[in-house]
């Protein structure tokens, strides 16, 4: 096999995980067939949490931080093991978000910068690609002591957690705006054209229901600067971000397959370094970083005088004018302890101040099926997926809602979408148990075991109709989907404007019934602040934040 | 400056200057122009009154289908109310992510059998629509209702944000609202209620049903719950209105949750008059029709006659 006929493998390799994994963000929707005779639970055709699964960092990370290693992040294995023996092939050759910072590093810019010699000494190893491994020490350090923050930076939950929180959710938004305007026209080509291209999208993309997020205006701009930033520094992020690069890059420490420079065929014509991925210094004359090398195989494909060869045990031998290659990170021991030291020092931080069970808000109402939130917080990678295939949009991404520590996990938000009490998708697509999987017993309840708590709900008798303005109301009862209803009714007398008596049925919770699944806040008819709400007391997964002495099951 | 080149570097400044200054005037002041979809009922859903049937039939048989068909038989057959090259819409309730058994939803073996014999009839289109509560595609797949309609051949339709349109429903509570286009561009329409409780009006059967063909915030309804549950069934007036009393949902209405909530009666009704068909419905549920307010309502409004007995009834056994 000739080196470019490798390089256009590695090409092709590139495409075809890209929209394996933007395939498989797609499907993690409410996209099922199911009859309710053969099975009492819904379950997705696709595990569409596999891409995140073969991830070695989130693996590491949630080993370290919970001492296991959940279900499918055995997978990751598939990708370590070989990095160990080859190095980062993974970066060059299968990571999305490398791909697609590849391909946004690409395509032609008219700037002088990433031209000629300005990008020929910008593709050098620069200092900056350091702060991966700091980063990588970092989020380390902080596992070590329970708090996973790895995921914020993590590629694939990244990717994931970008694509499904704010790319769809705007294009869908962009594609219908862009199609009622052309229909606004009044234009019949042009409204005819929107239209058709409208249905395409909406047989092979679109959702039924397209879900919004919370907030998500922070993680599309992160995720467009990340993108953008390709075009002044080659692969900025896989380059000098990537924590999940660096422990590739640690774990290539002892590689037995690297690059082999041949100093005397080199004729010094720069190639290798004009088209170089990774910022290693592939070029004869300057010491190759195995640790930065996304083994693109570009340089040696470019290579004109057949100077460079990727190799089994290559031969580094240090000359004067072409020192050897080198699998050492490029990071002090001093600098890796200070590191995880930050790391380790951040989580007493972040806990610190109120007790830490104290400190989040009232309204951190975690998934059906949360671990409690320390445990919670070992294992959420913030990938989104139960976010987005929550069939109500019910579940978003935290801002500030479980302190700085949580950014971006998952919460309900009732007003916007209830928790269907028959659902147990969120579980089934956590990729590393943060949300448990439920069966459909565990989640409803039955004889023996109590339904799964998210919180409990309140009135706000000064907005609720019945209580507060002597109107019939109680779509908050209808809505109860427990059975008995944990909403209960008492008829009573309230006084109207003009002094008459009314009989109205004003609303109660029973709190020992409520399972705070959040229709009835979903469906208060008092639309800007609802006149029930839910809160998280009384959640089946914390021992401490509970109302009531005992509850009935 | 010579005035050739005057004009030369002036014209297109001056181009420019008129194309903004008309497109100022012509969109000045202008009403805000509206965008919404308007829909208008494409036909009168009812057929002429009959003396030879009853205006109520009932029918009990364990079969379901089996009830249907001998509850229909009685009231003068499909053939009275579905012709040939026809549409007809069917509007079972299924509001809720429950199962059959639990009674929340209209039995599916009714909704197959109902869309058979439409076809049976000559129907050219039989579609099956809800604006469910919960998520429409959890209750059309759990409620059965789904794989019941398709295969019979029926066209199932979730309610989709572009089907709905404003229509003047022209109720005294009930004006201008968002109702689902699949309900109104039909020839013939067919309510499938299921008998269940309800706190607020005591029942939801026949024309409470309605509440599924609108969109929009209807859960202001309920403020004036009554008078809009009249208005909605003199807007709609079903051809035929099916009352699945096969299972009944006597409390924690109007979703249950536990087969505890739910009485097997065995018993399909068949109505040319909603209010008739309510009145009978509402006894099952141990209720005096005559003490509930939107069947009370409905029948002095003239939208149908309570009193169903001396209407004509019949009871099939």
């Amino acid at each position: 096999m000739t080196i470019r006929t490798a390089r256009n493998l590695r090409r092709a390799s590139q495409v075809t995980f890209f929209f394996i994994f933007i395939w498989l963000v797609l499907k993690t929707t409410f996209d099922v067939d199911f009859n309710p005779a053969e099975v009492s639970e819904i379950q997705l055709p696709y595990p569409v949490s596999i891409a995140l699964e073969f991830d070695p960092l989130t693996a590491l990370m949630t080993l370290l931080a919970s001492g296991s290693l959940y279900k499918g992040l055995l997978w990751s294995l598939v990708i370590l093991v070989p990095t160990i023996f080859m190095g980062r092939f993974f970066c060059g050759w299968i990571c999305p978000f490398g791909t697609l910072n590849h391909w946004m590093s690409a395509f032609k810019s008219e700037r002088k910068e990433r031209k000629g010699k300005r990008l020929l000494d910008s593709n050098r190893y620069k200092p900056y690609q350091r702060i991966k491994y700091y980063i990588f020490f970092f989020v380390t350090g902080a596992a070590l002591l329970g708090s996973l923050q790895a995921g914020l930076l993590d590629p694939l939950p990244l990717l994931a957690r970008s694509i499904g929180t704010a790319v769809l959710p705007t294009l869908h938004t962009g594609a219908l705006a862009m199609t009622a305007a052309a229909r606004n026209t009044g234009i019949t080509p042009i409204a005819a054209v929107a239209g058709g291209i409208y249905d395409v999208l909406d047989v092979a993309v679109l959702p039924y229901r397209q879900a919004h997020f919370h907030g998500v205006l922070l993680i599309g701009v992160l995720f467009a600067s990340i993108l953008l930033l390709n075009r002044v520094f080659t692969r900025f992020w896989c380059r000098g971000i990537c924590p999940l690069g660096a422990m590739l890059g640690v774990f290539s420490r002892f590689a037995i397959f690297g690059l082999q420079k041949d100093e005397e065929a080199c004729g010094g014509c720069n190639k290798c370094l004009l088209n170089c991925q990774g910022g290693d210094n592939p070029i004869v004359g300057s010491k190759w970083r195995q640790s930065e090398c996304h083994l693109c195989l570009n340089c040696e494909a470019s290579c004109p005088d057949g100077a460079l060869h990727f190799r089994f045990f290559p031969q580094q031998e240090d000359t004067r004018e072409n020192p050897a290659g080198t699998a050492e990170v490029d990071v002090t021991r001093r600098k890796v302890v200070g590191s995880l030291a930050a790391g380790v020092v951040a989580v007493p931080l972040f806990r610190s101040g109120d007790a830490f069970e104290v400190k989040r808000s009232a309204f951190l109402i975690r998934p059906p099926g949360s671990l409690p939130e320390n445990n919670f917080l070992e294992r959420c990678i913030r990938c989104g997926q139960c976010m987005r295939v929550c069939p109500n949009n019910a579940l978003h991404p935290t801002i500030l809602e479980s302190g700085f520590e949580g950014l971006w996990t998952p919460y309900m938000i009732p007003k916007i979408g209830y928790c269907e009490p028959t659902c147990t998708l969120c579980g089934q697509v956590c990729p590393t148990g943060a949300i448990q999987e439920l069966s459909f017993e565990e989640k409803v309840g039955d004889d023996d075991t109590p339904p799964m708590r998210m919180g409990t709900a309140f009135f706000d008798r000064g907005r609720c109709l019945p209580w507060a303005m002597a109107t019939p109301c109680i779509v908050c009862e209808e809505w109860c989907p427990v059975s008995p209803k944990a909403i209960y009714l008492r008829e009573e007398t309230a006084i109207d404007i003009d002094g008459n008596e009314v009989r109205v049925q004003r609303p109660r919770v029973d709190p020992a019934l409520c399972t705070g699944c959040g229709a009835c806040e979903y469906a208060c008819p008092v639309f800007d602040k609802k006149a029930v709400y839910v809160t998280s007391v009384g959640e089946s997964r914390s021992e401490t934040n509970q109302l009531l002495l005992e509850r009935a099951t | 400056m010579e005035r050739r080149d005057f004009l030369k570097k002036t014209g297109p400044a001056v181009a420019l200057a008129a194309v903004s200054g008309t497109t100022g005037l012509t969109f000045h002041n202008r009403e805000p122009t509206a965008r919404r979809t308007v829909l208008s009922k494409t036909a009168s859903f009812e057929v002429p009154p009959d003396s030879n049937f009853p205006i109520l039939t009932s029918a009990r048989n364990e079969d379901p289908a089996a009830a249907l068909n001998a509850a229909l038989e009685g009231i003068g057959g499909i053939g009275r109310f579905v012709k040939t090259g026809e549409r007809v819409v069917v509007k079972p309730n299924v509001g809720w992510d429950r199962s059959p058994a639990q009674g929340a939803n209209t039995n599916p073996a009714l909704v197959s059998e109902m869309v058979r014999l439409c076809f049976g009839a000559g129907a050219a289109q039989v579609t099956v629509s809800d604006v469910s509560c919960n998520d429409p595609r959890r209750s059309f797949l759990r409620s059965g209702v789904r794989e019941a309609a398709e295969s019979a051949g029926a066209e199932v339709k979730l309610p989709a944000e572009e089907d709905y349109g404003e229509i003047d429903l022209g109720g005294s509570v009930l004006r201008e609202w968002e109702v689902l286009r699949h309900f109104v561009e039909a020839d013939r329409f067919i309510n499938m209620p299921v008998i269940k409780h309800h706190n607020l009006t005591l029942c939801t059967i026949g024309m409470k049903n309605l509440y599924g063909i609108l969109g929009g915030r209807r859960n202001r309804l309920h403020q004036e719950i009554e008078q809009s549950i009249v208005d909605l069934a003199a807007f709609t007036r079903p051809t035929l209105t099916v009352v699945d009393g096969t299972r009944v949902l006597f409390r924690s209405g109007p979703q249950g949750g536990s087969l505890d909530d739910v009485r097997i009666e065995n018993t399909v009704l068949c109505s040319t008059d909603q209010v008739a068909a309510d009145a009978r419905g509402a006894e099952f549920l141990g209720l005096d029709p005559d003490r509930v307010g939107h069947i009370v309502l409905a029948d002095r409004a003239g939208v149908g006659t309570l009193d169903y007995q001396a209407a004509g009834y019949k009871e099939i056994i």
